[in-house]
């Protein structure tokens, strides 16, 4: 059951990641693709009617994590602390810049919300790539499971307490910030015509191979670093078909951006994310929360909640899901199709 | 209680004090703008629906800064309060979880065909998405109730080990301290929306602009707002007395400053507590008054806060004791303000000219959202010392890797914060709310409207 669970919360932060993605993408690129403030209100048309429900998944992961692993969700928040607190006021203040930007006219106070939204999506997409390294790598669990982390400690590339903040953990930020850059360009390629379409699919083009690099040199620095990923992959060999989903995924990005077909790149980022979230979490299980020393890692079973909790907690998450399933098919196809600048767009 | 356990409390107060500014405002609104809707559909008349589409315009800044602040709250119970989440997650989270689940998506689909749908869908779709934005956001409220009822009065549980697992669903759901709660929280929801429609219909009437829509929303306000007040005070505030008298005697004799076991108990209408002697300064009061709405019976024993060890009170009994007061007087003041209005409504409209009530009803604005903060600070107060009621001490539940320099840290960033939101809030509500109901109408025209700014002229993007 817990094992279940542990797939249930990394299938929705996967959903999390390829929604919301998509909206920090654009975030990414919306002062590179769109110049203009007409162009500027497109990007934020595309993605107006869904960022609320995009960032809705990691509230609702949030709460699932927190009944189904309560163990892992004190330890793990508290011991993230500052990180944690930095990531909420960075999702807020770009939440605001969204909504705030096109409230008054005038040219100064746009351009200060299109810096913010920028700076704010960025600074996430990196945050978020550190967090998943700062797990992957391990955190020094003492015997009660609690730990604390600063936010660096002594630049030193071979320190033994590194903080959230090291080479590795903003290697992966930089290779998340790079990967949703091609995610949300791909996404507003498919949402734009015109010289906004041209320039998202430029910066398709050029975020692809930068996006490869980063993988493989991420990727090289995991097994390094954790070598536990290595011995779950060694021991369960079905488990390649993460790796290999990202893999196929990530030239499907390439070989339509290519060829543009924004939409079916879109897909392909979106394989090549789940793929490469999928392969994190199968090569950490079953740990959830690795320590330094592994005697004091947080595993499924040492972290999860009560088996009844966990079985009555299945029957409402199931029925919460498929409606928020439904929910979001039907949102999707009513803003399905190209933004214009003409119509009503709620004063985007 | 050490210095980072106090900080992590005061930040938990400050940030979810700060936030339920919104949620109020929307439940509140919510509720109205399916009551427009619903007039508009009725009679027919197109000012009810300019009226609604106005109204979401509010609602939805409010729901903005609801949801950014909303952000936080959840993850709070991990960041500071570790030790509690690891020991009641189990449950706690349970009712946290379902919100998301249940509440948030609904909200946010459905709040998008609002805002978005009315020209796509008609209006029968778009007076649907109304209702459903009102039902998720009063789900909402339920589950965050229904979680902050278990820890007033913890039900469904076993203890196994040092944490505590959930034993019964039922139970956990249907707590029988949930239902009071609940109406009366949503009802201070509607009061809070009431008088915010009210007094902006007053000031247009007082500023003689857009007299027709001052009207639709001084009438709509004062007639739910005084329905809604009275809801307040009986049943819902009076069922929460009745059980906290019979769960948490020690809360209301704190509520009270009852300091002392009294036969035949008065009520306090004024006075300071004083804690270093044990008695009412100054104090006014009404005898035997509180003996008979706690037992129905004049003569009735209440309990003291002497009959209580010094361990088992609250640890702010007289930040609690005013909580309870501010919310209480100004509860009552909202029935006979909004009961005069009524009344003069009802007298051949003459509320619509009788200025001096005009300006009482704008200037009381403000007064509900006051009135549901310090409701909040009074049942929160009041379950101190427990963060659990009777389970688990506040000082117990904290996380206990934080330095007080790192709690510090992050409660003046929310602080920082949310002044400049809550300064952006301002402003922008009242751009709103000055530009009043017409001018959103047609939307193609503001665009065009705005051509001047740079590049906003250059070539459209066609329909793909």
């Amino acid at each position: 059951m817990a094992t279940l669970w542990f797939i249930l919360v990394a299938f929705m932060l996967t959903m999390y990641v390829l929604l919301d993605g998509f909206d920090l993408g654009a975030g990414i690129i919306h002062l590179m693709a769109a110049r203009n403030d007409q162009e500027r209100r497109l990007i934020l048309r595309a993605i107006g009617p869904v960022w609320d429900g995009n960032e809705v998944w990691i509230i609702a992961a949030g709460g699932t994590l927190f009944f189904t692993f309560p163990v892992l969700y004190a330890s793990s928040f508290s011991g993230f602390y500052l990180p944690l607190c930095i990531v909420l006021w960075l999702l807020m203040w770009r939440g605001v810049s969204i909504e705030l930007r096109s409230r008054v006219p005038s040219p100064v106070w746009a351009s200060f919300w299109d810096g913010m939204f920028f700076l704010g999506s960025t600074l996430l997409a990196i945050f978020y790539g550190a967090a998943l390294a700062n797990v992957i790598r391990g955190v020094p669990l003492d015997e009660h499971g609690v730990f604390f982390e600063p936010l660096w400690t002594d630049f030193n590339p071979f320190s033994k307490t590194p903080g959230i903040l090291d080479w590795y953990t903003i290697l992966i930020g930089l290779m998340a910030a790079s990967t949703l850059t091609m995610h949300g360009s791909a996404y507003i390629a498919r949402k734009t015509d015109g010289v906004l379409n041209a320039r998202a699919r430029r910066i398709l083009r050029i975020s692809w191979p930068i996006t490869i690099l980063l993988t493989v040199v991420s990727t090289i620095a995991t097994f390094v670093i954790q070598p536990q990923i290595y011995a779950s992959f060694n021991a369960r060999p079905w488990g390649a078909i993460f790796p290999l989903v990202a893999f196929i995924g990530l030239l499907g990005v390439g070989h339509f951006a290519f060829r543009n077909r924004d939409l079916a790149a879109f897909f392909s980022s979106c394989a090549f994310i789940a793929g490469m979230l999928a392969s994190s979490a199968f090569g950490l299980y079953p740990d959830v929360l690795p320590a330094v020393n592994p005697a004091h890692s947080l595993t499924v079973d040492n972290a999860s909640g009560s088996p009844y909790g966990l079985t009555v907690g299945l029957v409402w998450w199931l029925i919460g899901i498929v409606l928020a399933v439904i929910y979001f098919v039907f949102t999707y196809r009513l803003f399905w199709g190209k933004v214009t600048a003409k119509g009503d767009y709620g004063g985007y | 209680m050490d210095l980072s356990t106090i900080l992590s409390r005061v930040q938990f107060a400050f940030t979810v004090g700060y936030h339920y500014i919104f949620p109020q405002i929307t439940m509140g609104l919510a509720f109205l703008i399916v009551l427009l809707k619903t007039l508009y559909l009725i009679k027919k008349d197109e000012r009810y629906n300019i009226s609604a589409r106005f109204w979401a315009k509010i609602f939805a800044t409010s729901f903005v800064l609801g949801v950014v602040t909303g952000i936080p709250m959840e993850f709070q119970f991990g960041t500071n309060w570790a030790r509690f989440s690891a020991y009641a997650g189990d449950i706690i989270a349970q009712t946290l979880a379902m919100e998301g689940a249940f509440a948030f998506f609904l909200e946010s689909a459905f709040l998008g065909v609002f805002l978005f749908g009315e020209k796509v869908f008609g209006q029968k779709v778009h007076w649907l998405a109304a209702v459903m934005v009102w039902l998720g956001t009063w789900a909402s409220g339920a589950f965050i109730v229904a979680s902050n009822a278990w820890m007033q009065h913890p039900v469904g549980y076993t203890i196994v080990g040092n944490r505590l697992h959930i034993s019964n669903y039922w139970e956990v759901l249907l707590n029988p301290w949930i239902f009071p709660q609940y109406l009366h929280t949503m009802s201070g929801a509607v009061v809070t929306g009431a008088f915010i429609m009210a007094g902006l219909g007053a000031y247009y009437l007082l500023a003689r602009s857009h007299v027709d829509y001052g009207r639709i929303f001084v009438t709509l306000g004062v007639i739910v707002g005084l329905i809604a007040s009275v809801i307040q005070l009986y049943p819902s505030g009076d069922l929460e007395g009745q059980q906290v008298a019979k769960y948490q005697p020690v809360k209301l004799a704190a509520f009270e400053g009852l300091f002392h076991t009294e036969q035949g108990a008065g009520i306090v209408i004024l006075g300071q507590p004083n804690t270093a002697t044990g008695q009412l300064d100054n104090p006014l009061i009404v005898p035997k008054v509180l003996s008979f709405l706690t037992y129905r019976r004049w003569e009735a024993v209440v309990k003291g806060l002497d009959a209580f060890p010094p361990n088992q009170r609250p640890d702010s009994i007289e930040l609690l004791y005013y909580s309870y007061h501010i919310m209480v007087g100004l509860g009552t003041f909202f029935i006979p303000i909004m009961g005069v209005a009524c009344l003069l409504w009802l007298w051949k409209r003459r509320l619509f000219t009788t200025r001096w009530m005009l300006w009482i009803l704008m200037l009381a604005t403000p007064f509900p959202v006051i009135a549901n903060t310090a409701g909040w600070f009074t049942t929160e107060l009041g379950r101190q010392p427990w963060i659990i009621y009777g389970l688990l001490p506040t000082a117990q539940g904290s996380s206990a890797n934080l330095s007080a320099g790192n709690v510090l840290f992050t409660l003046l960033g929310f602080a920082g914060m949310y002044l400049l939101l809550g300064l952006l809030y301002v402003v922008l509500s009242v751009t709103e709310a000055l530009k009043g109901p017409e001018s959103g109408e047609g939307e193609e025209a503001e665009v065009a409207e705005e051509g001047g700014l740079p590049g906003l002229a250059t070539g459209t993007v066609a329909e793909g």
